[in-house]
């Protein structure tokens, strides 16, 4: 557990004694204002019966931010120490890979929820000077950030699993763009396909699209915290036999 | 297997994809002892010391390291080893005291006694005045007794080094081999390098790589003697070259000999002796005798190349 937490702790400073933490929390931060003054330009006109989240969520830049930050995040974690050598020496140390592993994606998953702070911010603030506060429900909030957390929950582990693979942190970043982004694309696939057919019916399981909007429209499914969370750990677990293998190889 | 011994490796092998780093390897390593691993790049002095701190499995043989398994109580093992492997990779982010602590502390150390030891360490390393400076900002002396402090912080029973002294100038090796030496009372030590002279400073007893097997090991006095056995001897004489030829034939005691002009009326004689017999006196001797004018007389210091070539010679012979 010392182990663990010494790790985790040592990664989530990295990110701020790099300069990846500052660029990513002002590029979320950019991106959730500029989102939030459209969102803004869009309550001024006719009401309209959807929860502020949901009209966050319908903005895209929500997508936009969590494909590109999830790769910044985490195309460091192994293999910028693979590359400098420093795998080496924490290798050596009697650590477990299961700690070092647990250790890098919670830094990543903490640092990732930092980044969602503005947006809780901007709901503060809409709740502060708007009249209503029916349209801010906590629950709604809540959901909407259960999801931020478990939707990043996958693309982190899919990170991991990337740079975990290489020594190169840009081939890292570019294994998890492609596996981040073809699984946010099986949503739209699903569409495409007669909704008779098997394969959308299975497809449609991975919508993380619909499924998100569930989450900002204030709905907790069972089904896709299950999926989330189940496929989060299969990642994990393929990320650790990837860590393993150098004992085998 | 008995208590006194460090590390024991017994008939180690190691295979990457398409070619064997280590063959058959098989040496052990008593407590307390300084342990010079030599060899030329590539002969698999990195492998065996990454197979030794658990970071690479061995393919086949078993290795252990006081009197654990390297495999199967790899954590055990890595708690009483003291690594730092070739390069010396830092993160170069951190501050020298907060790194320190850093390892100490995921090498299983209490906060307290993280602290306390990154101070020792820092004082014994010479990293005082550094101790708040980031380790990006470091010279490469600086950075490798960063690497050295960092082995040391939680008290290892063994020390690997692999290439301590690699891209230092002549100061910073020295005061690097000091430290290597003073670590000696209290721990056992094993270092890789290229460098004969180093190796024979600082080692109790060194081990000779070459292409994965163990060509020598012994101590530094007993190779030196070794190869004192069949050393050169140059001397340049002002004689006629036939006289020179006809004397070097008729002297039982010189094994090879090659006699070339130089500038003037100097031959340059290039001899070989049998048995180890220093040829000096007897060379000075004769030239007085015959009144030749005598320019040089030396005797070659066998380089580590020299080694490799005079170790490796019998097996070449055998083979066709």
């Amino acid at each position: 557990m010392q182990a663990y937490w010494t790790l985790m702790r040592r990664e989530l400073a990295g990110f701020f004694l790099s300069i990846t933490g500052y660029v990513l929390l002002a590029g979320t931060t950019f991106l959730v204002g500029f989102s939030f003054w459209s969102l803004l330009r869009n309550l001024e006109g006719d009401s309209i019966p959807m929860p502020v989240t949901e009209l966050f969520y319908m903005t895209a830049f929500f997508w936009l931010i969590l494909l590109l930050a999830v790769p910044v995040i985490t195309m460091r974690l192994f293999a910028h120490e693979k590359f400098s050598g420093t795998y080496e020496t924490l290798m050596t140390t009697p650590v477990s890979d299961l700690q070092v592993l647990a250790a890098k994606f919670s830094a990543a998953l903490a640092l990732y929820m930092i980044l969602w702070l503005p947006l809780l911010a901007c709901i503060f603030i809409l709740r502060h000077y708007t009249s209503d506060p029916t349209g801010l429900d906590a629950g709604v909030v809540g959901s909407t950030f259960l999801g931020i957390f478990l939707v990043g929950c996958l693309f982190i582990s899919l990170g991991c699993f990337a740079s975990a693979l290489t020594r190169s942190q840009m081939t890292a970043a570019m294994i998890s763009v492609v596996l981040c982004v073809s699984l946010f694309l099986v949503s739209f696939l699903a569409k495409q396909l007669p909704t008779s057919d098997w394969q959308a019916q299975v497809l449609s399981f991975f919508a993380l699209r619909d499924q998100m909007h569930d989450f900002a429209r204030g709905v907790v499914d069972t089904r896709p915290v299950v999926l989330y969370l189940s496929l989060t750990f299969f990642f994990l677990f393929l990320t650790l036999r990837v860590l393993g293998s150098r004992r085998w190889k | 297997m008995s208590d006194d011994l460090m590390i024991e490796v017994k008939n180690l092998t190691k295979r990457y994809a398409g070619h064997t780093a280590v063959s058959n390897l098989s040496f052990t390593v008593g407590r307390g002892e300084i342990v010079g691993l030599l060899g030329p790049n590539g002969a698999g002095k990195s492998t065996t010391m990454r197979i030794l701190s658990c970071f690479l499995p061995a393919s086949s043989g078993t290795v252990r390291v006081a009197g654990l398994d390297v495999f199967t109580e790899s954590r055990e093992v890595r708690r009483r080893i003291g690594y730092m492997p070739e390069n010396n990779p830092l993160h170069l982010d951190m501050r020298v005291r907060e790194y320190l602590k850093f390892r100490a502390r995921l090498k299983g150390l209490g906060r307290k006694r993280s602290r306390e030891r990154a101070d020792v360490v820092m004082e014994q390393c010479g990293l005082k005045d550094v101790s708040r400076t980031i380790i990006g900002h470091l010279s490469k002396g600086y950075r490798q007794r960063v690497g050295l402090a960092d082995a040391l912080v939680h008290e290892p029973e063994l020390i690997i080094l692999d290439e301590p002294t690699i891209g230092l100038d002549p100061r910073q090796i020295r005061a690097v081999r000091q430290l290597i030496k003073g670590l000696a009372a209290s721990h056992t030590v094993l270092i890789s390098t290229h460098i004969l002279p180093e190796a024979e400073m600082t080692c109790s007893r060194m081990l000779i790589l070459y292409e994965g097997k163990i060509l020598a090991a012994d101590t530094p006095e007993n190779l030196q003697r070794l190869m004192d056995n069949t050393s050169r001897i140059v001397a340049e004489i002002a004689a006629p070259e036939i006289e020179l030829q006809e004397c070097w034939a008729q002297m039982p005691e010189i094994e090879q000999f090659d006699v070339s002009p130089t500038d003037g009326e100097y031959f340059r004689c290039a001899l070989t002796a049998r048995d180890g017999i220093d040829l000096r006196p007897r060379i000075f001797a004769l030239t007085r005798e015959r009144g030749w004018c005598l320019r040089e007389l030396t005797r070659k210091r066998h380089s580590l190349e020299d080694i490799y070539v005079q170790v490796t010679r019998p097996e070449e012979e055998e083979e066709p």
